[in-house]
């Protein structure tokens, strides 16, 4: 794992470094959570309510608490004080309703998998026996699953005190807000209307790492290790949600393996590991089983959406009206009810809407809670707008790209402020567009679709496209504000050129994955001018990295690595202060470049390292310059990034048996400048796998009991390598305007701009059949059924494809999802 | 107790384990092998891969006991006097891993497939590791990673596959080609 020399002439940035951080991972060297093992250390085990809603009508822990090896057992009303209510750090409308979200269920459980006990014990086998012996009994109540009964007035009610399901309501106008005009008026005045309701299934994270809480009490600080992608988040919440003192607390996410949101979390776990601890004094680790991860970790996705675009019968579209249920499940996480409102700006996509209206109603019900999934509301709205754009085309029988083309905004009108008031940087959709057109083949594609349809071929080819934009780098705190989130989205780093001339450079990013290491370290030697191997990055301790706002949204490199680079600026201002003086010249006549301040005009000149040195040893420097080379920054981004991009996809589509194949996916991103473009093509195959597996796999289904039956990942169908296909994939750069390197976020754009690729392919391909929708996934039994559906001339019966999700059997859904003729 | 004894990475142990303890349990609690991960209950993901007489096995759903008068190889054992095997400086090489939570089994079972097939193509590749879940890669890098080792590890091209211990008995008689293929270079 030695890296190969670099001349120093030769850039860091756009090299394709290969990793720091795998030397440790491909031999097992890792600092997994559930590696830890510390003296004196307890296992816990949790009891799970394994109804979705009913009242606690009586515990029996004394059994349990006889068992061998039993340390003790809690229920919730032994911690019904002390708990507290998990914090919403989100409440997005001034009016919004939240229930007191316990860590513990104390007298009623809202959702299957809601934590009810937990045992202490000295070994994790004997704490899980213990579970065993507990006994509860519980009074059914109504169980609410369906959101868009619950979301009426005579439905039962999750949480009685509310009075309602509904969370609450966000609405944007573009006629109000002073960026667009009347959606009515264009809906009325509208050649062409199209009216469509979509279904965002409900999905599940599938981190591989499961959850992993160490909580130990025994220092002069408790600390906290955690498998998160949030430890400073961490770190505040529990200090404000137990009032235990900040100072008190120290968060160390160590190697965290995966987190895709779904580690995006204060976690009920989380909270009573450290309640146990500091009952106990002991520490104490809770790992959690696959099927506690997929039942009571929090899910994503999980809307209705109703769209109405008004256009022209030239396809020029000149409104869109957005209409959404979003499932809560039964708590308010995190950020849960700010999630679909992530995707309010976005169904205007790189179109020139002239009018937009979004509205979103939030909704309570008896499942597991949802939040952050990776793109966390823009794949929604991507999908939604990117279906629609679709469904124009095949209405007004025009070419599906030809559509866009002659809706999107042109290279040479950013920076543009859309109809939804963001102000969209840079970007070129012509040259992404016509770079994949080309590698994908598109022509000849099309003339071999119309082949397979002249001849009926029984298997038939659809084309699928995607031009997606997306808003990440999380964020700009003054539109967080605006948006009531209850936090800022600055982020933090310190550089310090150690008296060896090594770097040490701290972020407040916390890597999971995402080869932060790697990449941080190109930036700061490129910008010191140092070796890439003399640069240590240090993250993911409250201790050794105090401020930081973590990694989610697609926010690391465009907030955090932005504060490297104004450290690592900083350092260099101070060096040459110090230079100036060793060199005896003035600060203006230094240049600095690889490494080194030359006295311009002469050969004399020092090399930062051996200011570092000078600083160190402090015997002479100038007035009031610190003895050290250190220097910390934050940087609080004036703009959201918007990378952009391509993607089309080619299906074949057994017409016999329903199975979808992915024939070719091309995709063009833009992501701005590119630090590391091994690292990003990573970033971007991850991404497309997760989008074509909500496009065609997977699906959290709950029966009709509020059990989820989708609890295992033999039932939750992650894909395998047999699932996927090989991936072409190829970057355009127009640099973003917001920061110094120019880059925008990619650790979301694949997911968001994937899904509708893949479903658009397979609705082309049946659309001269008559079908117009298949539901997400698009299974093999989905897909037999909307074809099915068409051939019989009416909608067959009221079983679902794949599951039923949020959608009730008896409601309007039932019968997209068994045929897509409406 | 059952007491059991079993070479891990060339070091042999007696231990008394319960008789319900899986083998990944054993080697990650007893015997402090943490380097090799659980990832679900119902061997789908194969995170815990590891060999067992030179072939992989889900430690999962292997027992303790039946890993008795057995030898086992975990991925802590593949690499040599600060040298990565070939399969994991092609893991390395290929951006074959993000979190790196599925790279030990994924590494384990690349060597197995190798080990039958020592030059599948991607199609087989992805056959071969279609037990091991990754979230991260999409799979692509990791099946340039195992196409990559295959032409690394080809006769004379490359360390030990596995380990320097005892070849383990092949399971066919074509497989004893193959398996002298792929250890090549193994002294």
């Amino acid at each position: 794992m030695t890296a190969t020399p670099v001349s120093p002439t030769e850039s860091e940035l756009g090299r394709s470094r290969k990793r720091k951080e795998d030397a440790r991972l491909v031999t097992g060297r890792t600092r997994w959570t559930d590696n830890m093992t510390v003296p004196g250390m307890l296992h816990m085990a949790v009891l799970r309510s394994p109804v979705a809603h009913a009242r606690i009508t009586s515990v029996d822990t004394s059994e349990a608490r006889r068992m061998p090896g039993v340390q003790a057992v809690v229920t919730g009303s032994d911690i019904a004080q002390r708990q507290g209510s998990l914090p919403c750090a989100w409440p997005v409308t001034a009016d919004m309703k939240a229930p007191p979200a316990p860590a513990m269920a104390v007298d009623t459980v809202n959702f299957a998998g809601e934590a009810v006990a937990m045992v202490a014990a000295r070994s994790a086998a004997e704490a899980r026996d213990a579970l065993d012996a507990i006994d509860i009994d519980y009074e059914d109540l109504d169980v609410v699953l369906d959101i868009e009964s619950a979301a009426r007035d005579d439905s039962p009610l999750v949480h009685q005190d509310l009075g309602t399901n509904r969370n609450a309501t966000w609405t944007f106008d573009s006629a109000e807000a002073g960026t667009g005009g009347d959606v009515d008026a264009a809906l009325r005045e509208a050649d062409i209307r199209l009216d469509r309701t979509f279904r965002q299934q409900r999905l599940i994270p599938a981190f591989m790492e499961p959850r992993s809480v160490l909580a130990d009490p025994t220092g002069e600080q408790y600390t906290m290790y955690s498998a998160t992608q949030v430890p400073h988040i961490l770190r505040t919440m529990l200090a404000m949600t137990l009032g235990t003192p900040e100072q008190k607390i120290r968060v160390i996410a160590p190697d965290v393996g995966g987190g895709f949101g779904g580690k995006l979390q204060v976690t009920p776990e989380e909270i009573l590991a450290f309640l146990l601890a500091e009952q106990l004094g002991r520490p104490v680790k809770w790992t959690e089983s696959r099927s506690e991860t997929m039942v009571a970790g929090h899910h994503g996705r999980d809307q209705v959406q109703r769209l109405s675009l008004a256009a022209r019968s030239d396809g020029t579209v000149t409104g869109l009206d957005v209409k959404l249920l979003a499932d809560m499940g039964a708590y308010l996480r995190l950020v849960t009810p700010g999630i679909p409102i992530l995707g309010a700006l976005m169904f205007n996509a790189i179109y020139k809407f002239p009018a937009y209206r979004f509205s979103c109603t939030n909704v309570f019900t008896n499942k597991t809670p949802t939040d952050a999934y990776r793109g966390a509301g823009r794949p929604e709205a991507t999908f939604a707008i990117e279906r629609m754009m679709d469904e124009l085309a095949a209405e007004l029988d025009m070419d599906p790209m030809e559509i866009r083309r002659r809706n999107w905004i042109g290279h040479d009108e950013f920076p543009y402020t859309t109809v939804a008031g963001l102000t969209y940087d840079s970007g070129n959709y012509e040259v992404a567009t016509d770079r994949a057109m080309e590698m994908f083949g598109y022509q000849q594609l099309r003339d071999e679709q119309l082949r397979r349809r002249q001849s009926d071929d029984t298997v038939q080819l659809g084309i699928g496209i995607s031009t997606f934009t997306e808003m990440c780098g999380l964020a700009p705190s003054r539109v967080l504000g605006s948006l009531s989130y209850g936090a800022g989205g600055w982020e933090n780093s310190q550089v310090r050129v150690l008296p060896t001339g090594k770097v040490e450079v701290v972020t407040g990013t916390s890597p999971h994955g995402q080869s932060h290491v790697t990449s941080w370290s190109q930036i700061v030697a490129d910008r010191l001018g140092v070796p890439f191997d003399d640069v240590e990055v240090l993250h993911g301790d409250t201790q050794s990295s105090p401020r930081g706002l973590d990694t989610y949204g697609s926010r690391s490199l465009t907030v955090g690595g932005i504060a490297a680079v104004h450290a690592a600026d900083k350092v260099i201002d101070k060096a040459r202060r110090i230079a100036a003086h060793l060199l005896e010249c003035s600060e203006d006549d230094l240049d600095f470049s690889d490494g080194r301040f030359a006295v311009r005009g002469t050969d004399k000149g020092v090399a930062i390292t051996d200011v570092a040195l000078a600083a160190f040893t402090a015997h002479d420097l100038p007035e009031g310059v610190e003895p050290n080379l250190d220097a910390e920054a934050n940087f609080d981004p004036e703009n959201f990034s918007f990378p952009h991009g391509t993607h089309l996809c080619a299906v074949e589509v057994d017409t016999g048996t329903g199975g979808v194949r992915i024939r070719s996916y091309v995709c063009v991103d833009d992501v701005g400048s590119v630090v590391n473009p091994m690292i990003v093509e990573g970033q971007v195959h991850g991404g497309l796998a997760q989008g074509i597996a909500q496009a065609l796999y997977e699906e959290a289904v709950y029966d009709d009991d509020g059990t989820l039956t989708t609890a295992t990942l033999a039932d939750y169908l992650v894909p395998s390598a047999v699932d996927l296909p090989e991936f072409h994939t190829d970057r355009t750069e127009t640099d973003a305007t917001s920061n110094p390197l120019g880059v925008k976020g990619v650790g979301e754009a694949g997911t968001i701009a994937s899904t509708p690729a893949v479903v658009n392919a397979v609705v082309d391909a049946l659309r001269h059949y008559g079908v117009n929708d298949v539901q997400m996934p698009c299974s093999p039994q989905r897909v037999w059924r909307a074809l099915a559906g068409v051939r019989a001339g009416s909608s067959t019966g009221s079983e679902s494809g794949g599951g039923l999700g949020s959608i009730d059997s008896g409601g309007g859904f039932a019968t997209g999802a068994s045929g897509g003729a409406r | 107790m059952p007491r059991i004894t079993v070479e891990v990475d060339g070091t042999t142990y007696t231990d008394e384990v319960q008789a319900r303890t899986l083998l990944v349990q054993y080697l990650r609690d007893q015997l402090g092998k943490v380097g090799t991960v659980v990832g679900c209950d119902t061997s789908n993901c194969g995170a815990c891969t590891v060999h067992m007489d030179g072939h992989s096995v889900k430690s999962c759903s292997v027992l303790a006991v039946q890993a008795d008068g057995h030898e086992v190889t975990t991925v802590e054992s593949l690499s040599h006097d600060g040298q990565l095997h070939p399969m994991q400086r092609a893991f390395h090489d290929n951006h074959a891993l993000q979190c790196g939570f599925c790279t030990p089994g994924m590494i384990m079972q690349a060597l197995d497939l190798l080990a039958e097939n020592p030059e599948p193509d991607d199609e087989q590749i992805r056959e071969g590791l279609e037990g091991n879940l990754c979230r991260c890669t999409g799979y692509q890098n990791i099946v340039r990673a195992v196409r990559d080792a295959s032409q690394q590890m080809r006769a004379g091209a490359g360390p030990a596959m596995e380990h320097s211990g005892e070849a383990p008995a092949p399971r066919t008689s074509t497989e004893q080609t193959t398996q002298q293929r792929v250890a090549g270079g193994q002294s």
